[in-house]
């Protein structure tokens, strides 16, 4: 107890400061902790075609405050930008898009650094810039772009384990693609607060029963007060241990005896009070299906646990020590460390404040045999205790994206990939009708990819572009609407759609750079005219 | 198949892009709606209404200058706000303390050459019939259901099934974090807000007692604080909730709560938000539904392509918090809707309740939400919230049973709130089974 009491440290008194103030309404989402990756980031855009959908993201990346941007074009700002970019005014017209987007970009934070290229006294072409830069924390370009182009982007990504966001918007359509350099481990998931009740009712340990025996020692003789603010973790230890003594050991366990189990809780509140019944008891009741539950381990960290790194450099990062160490805890407890949170419910303020030390001692103790464990895997190593509590509170809900390499767009088995998935795409539309599922958007994918190198393409172009990838796709009803309006477009890029994709891939980034929340793998399609997205693993 | 001839408005080359999807059919296009050669000029003859200047707002002036209005009214009665800046992209450090509406029309309009933008400080109650009448379209970004809830039942009142010009669509968006959702209404034909008012159930309160001798969570210290502290030193004459020397009061009083119960967690962060009801924002979220809510707009205005709205889908939930997810669905228009349904809605009472007690439930009902309702039964007035008179003549009513005051099962009664002043709310009572 003194030990909780003395880290409890008390907050400085004085308000906030300007910057505080200032992204106050993102350090609720991310903290001070995101705000600090954000903040030492440094991104790429590599511009092409009408050129909105890279600026809008920009724009969503400056105002939170990333650290630093490069944005290069080869374009010359002409009339059509004026109807369409935001970031260019009439005073633009013939000077490079890139100076003009980075000037008016940089307008919108004083805080964040912009520069713009080709530039001819320092970086005369993408070539020299990415061989001159400091390294870039990401890259996003945008399609249609140049194979050759492509290409030096890729090799980038790969030499520098960069990131890569390709986005193509045109017309009422849009998707984009991230790849990951390897898989990507997120601790910091951020899940719904009432998914994480983990109250260990059916594993307690010595010090959380004897808190709940001794407070119901004598539960039928308390009085109305003291019965009536037992909080519902001890109510429900009390009649599980009942339940336990009647029926040979064993908690309840079917669906069942569960039910059964919450109409004995449910009948032992009293109802002689003007209320006519007791608030804990109805809580206790409440909460007998989602508490009363052996522990589990979740798909998301099964797949961490199963997951072999497939590089040295990948094995040797805290990440994998940490979650080796917590499955090491898995193998010999039969549980997970626990998270330590209890929800609020109706009790005294001593009680409850007990009871939550009880957990969070648990938890700090599971977390302290977790970083012991993590010591003797890579001895000499020294490890953040905070990051190790963090994991073993988040690890039901850690989660690895992009688990298989990473691969080339234009490699075969990139191809292979979109072969399977088309196939399994189009099977599930003919059922669409009957599973009440919404059709694929991945006609408007192939159709947007078919234009990747070219300005413009008609929809026979673009069908016999797709023919090529995919066989016996050509006549496809849904494919051949998607060329239609992907041709209507001409490369064209339409304002909503391009902010509209904009936002989504910067929230994308934002996940990416804060290590926090949860990404896509790997590619998000979105369909304007439905107004509705997809997301798959192409 | 799509056609080939593109019509384009006064500048073709400027909008080039825009043009070739705006005026040219594609493979989604209702033939039967759409007469391409039409769409340029009439969307430059349209004028359109957006609700709200902040983080939707300026999203949502910039989208529509660039979607081919030329005619844009704004409403906004809030000055700028240094915590407005990390998202609301048209105001600047210097602007602060200005009109929103006003910075940012003037930003857009000199972006955006041949917009025009005529920003109003003002509230959206300072507006009758008569000013609303005068716009194709409603687009509203704005933080307050309340808002959301007057402005849809004063279009759905303004229809006149005889006058076309009288239905106004109002597309609607709204953000938290990293989800939002848009969506579209066509008063009186399709789901209204007050239809959908379930989807925004107001949180729980805390329980006063829990607040007066039980606190456990730094929230309910400071709710404490708020509620109850205030109230009894009253330090300064009243509450100024973005005063942060009256925000700071609040803190220290919530920090020595929590103190005395062992509570952790009491910020200067958390206290500002609890008091404040702060909901986090971020550019990029306010980005997807703005641009959402301005697609409709497009498509609503030029027929180029199907909008939400109708037949089918309406609403159009975001989420990104875990991958991006998207569900776009259609909202049922509700028979019982107190705004835009001819039946009352059922509500759930207990005949024992005293008319006060029903009263106070109007509040936290997700169902209606009002906070200072007046109740007219079939044959008498129950109780009058103002005037003062009538207030005080009706007060009485408040301690009388439901059964005392002659109401039966099944009984329709009438509610307004000033919050509305052109609505009145029907109510069917339904009386709860006593075993």
């Amino acid at each position: 107890m003194t030990e909780i009491v003395m880290s409890q440290t008390p907050p400085i008194l004085h308000g906030p400061s300007e910057k505080e103030k200032k992204y106050d309404r993102q350090l609720r989402l991310w903290a001070a902790s995101g705000q600090a990756a954000l903040e030492s980031a440094n991104l790429l855009l590599v511009n092409s075609g009408a050129g909105v959908v890279g600026v809008e993201t920009f724009k969503n990346l400056i105002l939170p405050g990333i650290g630093r941007f490069a944005i290069y074009d080869d374009a010359l700002v002409e009339e059509a930008d004026l109807g369409v970019n935001f970031f260019v005014d009439e005073s633009c017209l013939g000077k490079p898009r890139s100076q003009c987007l980075t000037e008016l970009l940089t307008e919108l934070n004083p805080d964040v650094h912009g520069s713009w290229y080709p530039s001819e006294e320092t970086a005369p072409s993408l070539d020299s810039l990415l061989a001159t830069s400091p390294v870039f924390t990401a890259i996003i370009y945008t399609l249609p772009i140049a194979p050759e182009r492509l290409a030096q982007l890729e090799a980038y990504g790969r030499q520098h384990k960069t990131p890569l966001f390709a986005i193509h918007s045109a017309g009422f359509y849009s998707y984009f693609r991230i790849s990951l350099p390897g898989a990507f481990p997120i601790v910091d998931t951020h899940p719904d607060e009432t998914a994480t009740t983990d109250l260990r009712l059916l594993t307690p340990w010595p010090e959380l029963v004897e808190f709940a025996r001794d407070m119901t020692k004598d539960i039928d003789s308390l009085d109305a007060y003291e019965h009536g603010h037992l909080p519902y973790v001890v109510i429900l230890l009390y009649y599980l241990e009942r339940w336990k003594q009647t029926h040979e050991g064993r908690y309840p366990s079917t669906y069942k005896e569960k039910t059964e189990f919450r109409r004995i809780v449910q009948n032992a509140a009293r109802a002689d009070n003007p209320e006519g019944g007791e608030e804990n008891f109805d809580e206790a009741a409440a909460a007998v299906l989602k508490t009363v539950v052996p522990p589990s381990l979740p798909s998301g960290l099964r797949e961490v646990f199963d997951y072999t790194p497939s590089e040295p450099i990948e094995e040797r990062s805290s990440f994998w020590i940490v979650a080796n160490a917590i499955k090491a805890f898995h193998a010999k407890h039969k549980t997970l460390p626990l998270r330590g949170n209890v929800p609020d419910m109706k009790a005294k303020s001593s009680v409850y404040i007990q009871l939550q030390n009880i957990y969070k001692t648990k938890a700090r103790q599971d977390a302290a045999e977790v970083l012991e464990t993590a010591q003797s895997i890579a001895p000499g190593r020294q490890f953040d205790p905070a990051e190790v509590e963090l994991f073993c509170k988040n690890a039901p809900f850690v989660k690895l994206i992009n688990a298989t390499k990473g691969v080339d767009s234009a490699s075969s088995t990139c191809v292979n990939v979109l072969r399977e998935v088309t196939a399994q795409e189009l099977a599930n539309d003919e059922n669409a009708e009957i599973t009440l599922s919404p059709l694929s958007l991945l006609p408007i994918y192939l159709a947007l990819r078919a234009t990747s190198h070219v300005a413009s393409a008609t929809a026979d172009e673009i069908l016999s572009s797709i023919e090529e990838t995919i066989p016996g796709t050509k006549d496809h009803e849904r494919i051949v609407s998607a060329a239609q309006e992907v041709a209507r477009a001409e490369g064209g890029e339409l304002h909503n759609i391009a902010a509209l994709t904009g936002g989504m891939v910067a929230q994308e980034m934002i996940k990416i750079i804060t290590k926090q929340y949860i990404p896509i793998d790997n590619t998000c399609i979105f369909d304007g005219i439905a107004s509705r997205s997809q997301v798959l693993r192409l | 198949m799509a056609s080939t001839t593109v019509y384009p408005g006064s500048e073709p080359a400027r909008w080039k892009y825009l043009d070739r999807i705006r005026t040219r059919a594609g493979p989604f296009t209702d033939g039967d709606a759409y007469d391409g050669s039409m769409v340029a000029e009439a969307m430059e003859n349209m004028t359109v209404l957006v609700i709200g200047a902040g983080g939707l707002g300026c999203e949502i002036l910039k989208n529509l200058a660039l979607s081919g209005f030329k005619n844009i009214h704004v409403i906004d009665m809030d000055t700028i706000d240094i915590s407005n800046l990390n998202r609301q992209f048209l105001f600047r450090a210097e602007d602060v303390g200005k009109y929103k509406a006003e910075v940012a029309a003037r930003f857009v309009e000199k972006r955006v050459r041949g917009v025009k933008i005529t920003p109003h400080n003002k509230m959206i109650q300072d507006f009758d019939e008569d000013f609303y009448m005068q716009f194709q379209l409603v687009v509203c970004g704005l933080d307050s259901i309340e808002a959301r809830r007057w402005i849809n039942a004063t279009l759905v009142n303004m229809v006149d099934e005889e006058v076309e010009d009288s239905y106004k669509p109002l597309i609607d968006g709204g953000t938290e974090g990293f989800k939002g959702q848009s969506r579209v209404i066509f008063p009186t034909v399709t789901s209204c807000i007050e239809c959908q008012l379930d989807m925004h159930a107001p949180r729980a309160a805390v329980p006063l007692c829990t607040l007066a001798s039980i606190p456990r969570q730094p929230e309910h210290c400071i709710e404490w604080a708020h509620v109850i502290a205030w109230d009894a030193e009253k330090p300064f004459p009243s509450l100024d909730k973005d005063d942060p020397e009256h925000i700071t009061w609040l803190f220290k009083k919530a920090l020595l709560r929590a103190q005395e119960f062992n509570i952790p967690g009491v910020t200067y962060a958390l206290t500002q938000g609890v008091v404040k009801n702060i909901i986090p924002a971020i550019a990029a979220t306010n980005s997807v539904i703005a641009a959402s809510c301005c697609n409709e707009a497009l498509k609503i205005a030029s027929n180029c392509a199907p909008s939400l709205g109708y037949p089918n889908n309406n609403y159009m939930m975001y989420s990104g918090n875990d991958s991006i997810y998207t569900y776009t669905f259609k909202h049922e228009k509700k028979d019982d809707c107190p705004v835009c349904g001819n039946l009352a809605r059922e509500l759930q009472v207990d005949p024992a309740w005293t008319l006060g007690e029903l009263v106070e439930s109007f509040a936290t009902r997700p169902e209606a939400q009002l906070k200072k309702p007046s109740i007219r039964a079939e044959s008498k007035t129950l109780y009058m919230q103002s005037p003062v008179s009538l207030e005080e003549a009706t007060r009485p009513n408040l301690d009388k049973t439901l059964v005392e005051l002659g109401l039966s099962d099944g009984e329709e009664v009438g509610v307004t709130d000033p919050a509305f002043a052109t609505v009145s709310f029907k109510f069917k009572l339904k009386f709860k089974k006593t075993e």
